[in-house]
């Protein structure tokens, strides 16, 4: 009867700890906290507006919200690691046990990539790309706040094993089979590991799928795709990306489960089971996925280049040319992951080779930044400096992944750290520094004022000091063959000294992430003075701008007529002109019903970890029952009447 | 404005002058950086390529950073002159895919070569006899079989220097990856399978060999020495371990491969025949 | 006009939302093959397969396609009745198609054939089993269509959604003729 109840889930598994018991608490606190300030302050219907919205504006900022939180918890990671790196050499074991560094950094690495980078950029999109594209709400609202919520189950079921108990993978990010199966990590970490990123999985497919269409059937009239911002075509790319990689996560990560959960023997050592199967298929879903990260910040640069240079972008033809050939060329180089499999010479350098063609159109992409600057007069706003840092580190960072694209010189350097620097320096300098460039480029649009420059150039600059002294660091310490994810290592390696520094660098990119927090903190004290009242505040080009800040809840009140690129650009030129009258607006309506079926995939999730199989029936049943709940509501929308329509924006002109 | 740029560039500058003049420290000071010092014919070539493509990547890397500064501080906004109309003339457009498809173009010939050229599976060729050493990376510890000698080592082999050395490697446990950094490497180890390593020392030494491949808990103390000496030291060390107690069979080897951490180096004055095969046959279908 | 946006965002959202089912057969055909031989001594395609079993069920799978390319079409003729009797008969077909397989599913592992007898059983069960799953989750949506023409007929919406069912079940046909060529032909001959 317990074992029904309860499947594998016993008192021994609740944490007892210090770091787990340390979770649990400070977890129930912080929610109890939450119940307490939300009941005080009656902000109980504002929040249901929020959680059931499917307005993508009020999306994307959950997104970034949960995003940062979930940085905060990689970020903790990270600072374990590094502090036991820096102390566990020779006799001395530092302040963590082997499974539980395993475990750290293994979460380190998924959570940065599914939940942090992953959450900023679909929060990004959300918000900028129906704008950009003159739309007032994306092709499927039903499915967006749904991925959104899945994002959020995935984020919880991360964390979990903290309040209930287990253990997280300890097997690297990708858990590696047969390293990841039953024989080998009997314990449930693998299990949150999968289901975790099953159910983000299934909301990001979601996303793509929706943003496909969004922007192939939704733009304005007379935006032809030529005629698309870049932020827009990168983001196409991207999401082109992900509807044909993450099935094969799903897929992959499905045949993990059977092995584990039925024992089947896709994996496994014995039975003919085949591992190098999983390490394939994990990478054709891994190395695109790197792109699906790149190619937005990409997008970002685009922008930010010709807004900050107020000219045209130098050959957008080009710039999306590369766009393209960078998606295509992703899908064909997952096998660079693994040289030191032993394939062979002639399949090695195939692949070596279309890994090193992917600088073609990279290296053009960034002389075309550097042209449209030439002969400009280049503002330095914030977004301008993450944009410089971004030129400088990921230069730096390509001509590594170059370098190990040659499959001899990756046998010396491979699972080495100056793989883990040069990944890092990939999606630190590259997706990292395009979120924050965006981020600060993006925000008075959606708040309404403009982040505090000085505090920005702060914290830019921290953090472009504290990644090089972090990281350089680690490029030589794979030149003196310290090899990754070690819990402990020799005196006599030198090692030692390296791990300080980048220990040191790693305290000065905390500050930086102070000094972002103190920024925001005093940009929204300081809002009077930095209000944007034009919608405008960068002289921009393209049509988010042409809404006020933050926008309406329908973007736009007449949708944008279209005839060039750079279409705001354009119509400053030509002089704005004053809408007089309006039409009616079809918006989506609210629905809860988004949340309810990522609660049940939540449960689906819990309950296949520990086995509790009668739970997982009642959230199959529950998700399906609210899914055909969903396609019965005929009444899906609302109209916004014309009357209502002109009431508001006289409103906004009168407050602007 | 310009002068806080100013204050900030050359605070950043002197900062990663620091940096690296404490790099060029320790290098000066016989620090060993593995990569750039090899000991065999493979990892010197390796090194060679590595040279060659980061200069490689230079020729084009420098010039775009200088330009970029330049162009950075030439047209910035309190400086520039320009109506930000200007534009670059249009052939650079194709200029611009040139450049860099002229640098991977050379780098993918290179690459083609060389991958073949330093393919693990490809024997080496010289004129002192070949030695074959089977390897089965274990939970946490690296067993050496050498077939023709009929000893066995944990965590320990020993080869002739200019000898090329044929590893022949498997696994009784996750996957996990061999590496010499001063001899080459890196390959593989999986159960149920065999894959190829052949490598060269040229010079005599003790080297560091790591797991490099997360095998579960203890696999970052799954080290092991690697002793590069003369044919003459090499037949020595045979015999001296021929004359040592342990031996492996079957059932012995069973309760080697049981997990274990940190462990230390011992070694088998004989093995059972054909251990290597039977470690690997334990994955395939008994009734083959 | 705003229905037939509508319309047009749902189909080309429905094929988008098709491809990225179909690189996850293609993943599965391709485990498949990697694994069809890994058979660790027990039997192979050819002991366990029945070539005429199968195509019994193939062959009920194509007409089922066939009816419910009727039903469409009747649909778009307004003609209520004749959608709903062709919607019938397909639900039937697959519900038989369904009861085939997994008759088939159970003869097998009463043989001790199971899922976990060798990695080539287990790709044959996860391929062959998605492909099911499918056609369950296509039953259960053709349940819920008829249920709502039953009750507020051929509206706008339920012809739309009877499109999308169609080239759902169309595309489960497909699918299955790779599966029968692939894995019962190529496997038996």
């Amino acid at each position: 009867m317990k074992e029904f109840l309860f499947g594998n889930l016993t008192l021994a598994a609740l944490p007892h700890q210090w770091f787990t018991i340390g979770g649990t608490i400070s977890m129930m606190l912080g929610g109890l906290l939450t119940i307490v300030l939300l009941t005080y302050f009656k902000k109980w219907r504002w929040l249901w507006g929020w959680v059931t919205s499917t307005d993508p504006k009020k999306i994307g900022i959950m997104y970034i919200v949960v995003a940062s939180l979930m940085f905060f918890r990689g970020g903790l990671d990270v600072g374990l690691i590094w502090l036991q790196q820096a102390t566990s050499v020779g006799a001395s074991h530092g302040i963590l046990s082997a499974d539980h560094l395993q475990q750290v950094f293994t979460a380190h690495g998924d959570i940065m990539v599914f939940f942090v980078t992953m959450g900023f950029l679909f929060g990004l999109i959300n918000i900028i790309v129906p704008l950009q594209i003159g739309a007032r709400d994306l092709a499927f609202p039903f499915l967006n706040t749904l991925g959104f919520w899945l994002y959020v189950a995935g984020a919880i079921l991360i964390n979990l094993f903290f309040v209930l108990g287990g253990d997280f993978a300890a097997t690297g990010w990708l858990a590696i089979a047969p390293l990841s199966e039953l024989q080998y990590s009997p314990g449930v970490g693998v299990d949150y590991w999968m289901w975790s990123l099953q159910i983000s999985g299934l909301g990001t497919l979601l996303g793509g799928i929706n943003f496909i269409v969004t922007i192939l059937k939704m733009r304005a009239p007379g935006m032809t795709l030529m005629k698309m911002p870049l932020f827009t075509w990168t983001s196409l790319c991207s999401m082109f990306l992900v509807v044909s990689i993450f099935p094969i996560l799903t897929v992959t990560m499905g045949l993990l489960f059977l092995d584990r959960y039925f024992g089947m023997h896709f994996f496994t050592t014995s039975f003919g089971g085949n591992a190098m199967m999983y390490t394939n298929l994990i990478w054709m879903w891994g190395h695109p996925e790197v792109y699906v990260l790149i190619l937005p910040a990409f997008g970002v640069y685009s922008e930010i280049v010709s807004t900050f240079t107020r000219k045209k972008l130098f050959s957008y033809t080009s710039v999306v040319i590369s766009a393209i050939a960078v998606t295509v060329l992703a899908l064909s180089v997952w096998l660079h992951h693994f040289f030191t499999m032993g394939a062979g010479a002639d399949v090695n350098a195939f692949f070596g080779i279309m890994t090193m063609l992917i600088a073609i159109p990279t290296g053009a992409q960034v002389l075309n930044w550097l042209s449209t600057m030439y002969k400009a007069k280049i503002r330095f706003s914030t977004p301008m400096l993450w944009f410089l840092g971004f030129i400088v580190t990921f230069t730096l960072g390509g001509v590594a992944g170059v370098m190990m694209a040659v499959p001899p010189i990756d046998f010396q350097v491979h699972n080495s750290l100056f793989l883990v620097a040069h990944f890092h320096t990939m999606i630190i300098g590259g997706a990292l520094f395009g979120i924050f460039a965006g981020f600060t480029y993006w925000f008075p649009k959606v708040t309404g004022f403009k982040l505090n420059e000085r505090l920005g150039r702060y914290a830019f600059w921290l953090w472009l000091i504290g990644f090089f002294v972090s990281f350089i660091p680690l490029y030589i310490l794979g030149f003196l063959g310290a090899t990754r994810r070690l819990d402990h290592y020799a005196a006599s390696t030198g090692w030692q000294p390296f791990f300080i520094i980048a220990a040191v660098g790693l305290g000065i990119i905390i500050l930086g992430a102070l000094m972002q927090l103190t920024q925001i903190a005093v940009s929204f004290f300081q809002r009077k003075q930095n209000l944007d009242t034009t919608g405008d505040p960068w002289d921009g080009r393209t049509l988010e701008w042409a809404t006020s800040s933050p926008p309406q809840h329908y973007n736009f009140a007449i949708i944008p007529k279209v005839s060039e690129r750079d279409a705001f650009w354009e119509m400053k030129q030509k002089g704005l002109s004053k809408p007089t009258n309006y039409e009616d607006i079809v918006m989506p309506k609210n629905t809860p019903l988004g949340i309810y079926v990522a609660v049940f995939c939540f449960l689906i999730g819990f309950a296949l970890v520990w086995h509790i199989n009668w739970l997982a029936v009642v959230g199959i049943v529950g998700a399906l029952f609210c899914v055909i709940w969903r396609t019965f509501d005929e009444n899906t929308e609302e109209i916004i009447p014309a009357s209502e329509v002109a009431r508001l924006e006289a409103e906004r002109e009168q407050n602007g | 404005m310009s002068k806080k740029y100013l204050s900030a560039i050359i605070f950043f500058s002197v900062l990663i002058i620091v940096e690296l003049s404490f790099y060029a420290y320790l290098f000066l000071h016989n620090y060993n950086f593995l990569l750039l010092n090899p000991k065999g014919s493979v990892s010197t070539q390796q090194r060679d390529l590595l040279t060659f493509a980061a200069l490689l990547a230079s020729t084009i890397i420098i010039p775009v950073f200088l330009a970029t500064f330049w162009i950075v501080w030439k047209y910035r906004s309190g400086n520039s002159q320009e109506t930000p109309s200007s534009e670059l003339h249009p052939r650079f457009k194709i200029l611009w895919w040139a450049l860099p498809s002229l640098i991977i173009m050379i780098l993918a010939v290179t690459t083609w070569f060389a991958a073949h050229n330093l393919d693990p599976l490809k024997p080496i060729s010289s004129s002192n006899k070949p030695l074959t050493i089977q390897v089965v990376a274990l939970r946490w510890r690296w067993l050496f079989i050498y077939p023709e000698q009929k000893i066995a080592t944990v965590n320990y082999v020993a080869f002739p220097t200019n000898a090329p050395v044929n590893f022949q490697l498997t696994a009784d446990a996750p996957m996990n990856s061999f590496w010499i950094p001063q001899l080459g490497g890196q390959m593989y180890a999986m159960a149920g399978m065999q894959t190829q390593l052949h490598l060269m020392a040229t010079s005599t030494g003790e080297f560091q060999g790591s797991a490099a491949e997360i095998s579960g808990q203890g696999f970052a103390g799954m080290r092991f020495k690697a002793l590069s000496s003369t044919q003459a030291d090499f037949d020595t060390w045979v015999a001296s371990v021929k004359n040592s107690s342990s031996t492996l069979s079957y059932k012995d080897y069973r309760k080697l491969a049981s997990p274990s951490e940190d462990s230390k180096v011992v070694l088998y004055s004989s093995v059972e025949d054909n251990l290597f095969h039977q470690v690997m046959s334990q994955f395939v279908d008994a009734k083959k | 006009m705003a229905e037939h946006h509508n319309s047009e965002k749902n189909i080309f959202g429905f094929w988008v939302y098709l491809m990225t089912d179909l690189i996850m057969f293609a993943v599965l055909f391709a485990t498949y093959a990697v694994l069809r031989n890994q058979t660790f001594g027990g039997p192979g395609p050819k002991e366990i397969f029945n070539l005429p079993y199968v195509l019994v069920e193939t062959l009920i799978l194509l007409t089922s396609s066939f009816t419910v390319g009727l039903s469409l079409l009747a649909a778009h003729k307004n003609s209520k009745t004749q959608a709903l009797v062709w919607l019938g008969v397909t639900f039937l077909l697959g519900v038989a198609f369904l009861t085939l397989e997994i008759s088939e599913f159970r003869q097998l592992i009463l043989e001790g054939h199971s899922f976990q007898s060798s990695a080539f059983l287990s790709s044959y069960f996860a391929l062959v089993g998605t492909h099911g799953l499918h056609i369950f989750a296509g039953l259960v949506w053709m349940g819920i269509l008829v249920y709502k023409i039953l009750v507020s007929g051929l509206s706008q919406g339920s012809v739309r959604k009877l499109t999308l069912l169609s080239l759902f079940w169309h595309f489960l046909d497909l699918v299955w003729i790779f599966i029968f060529t692939i894995v019962y032909l190529m496997g038996v001959i």
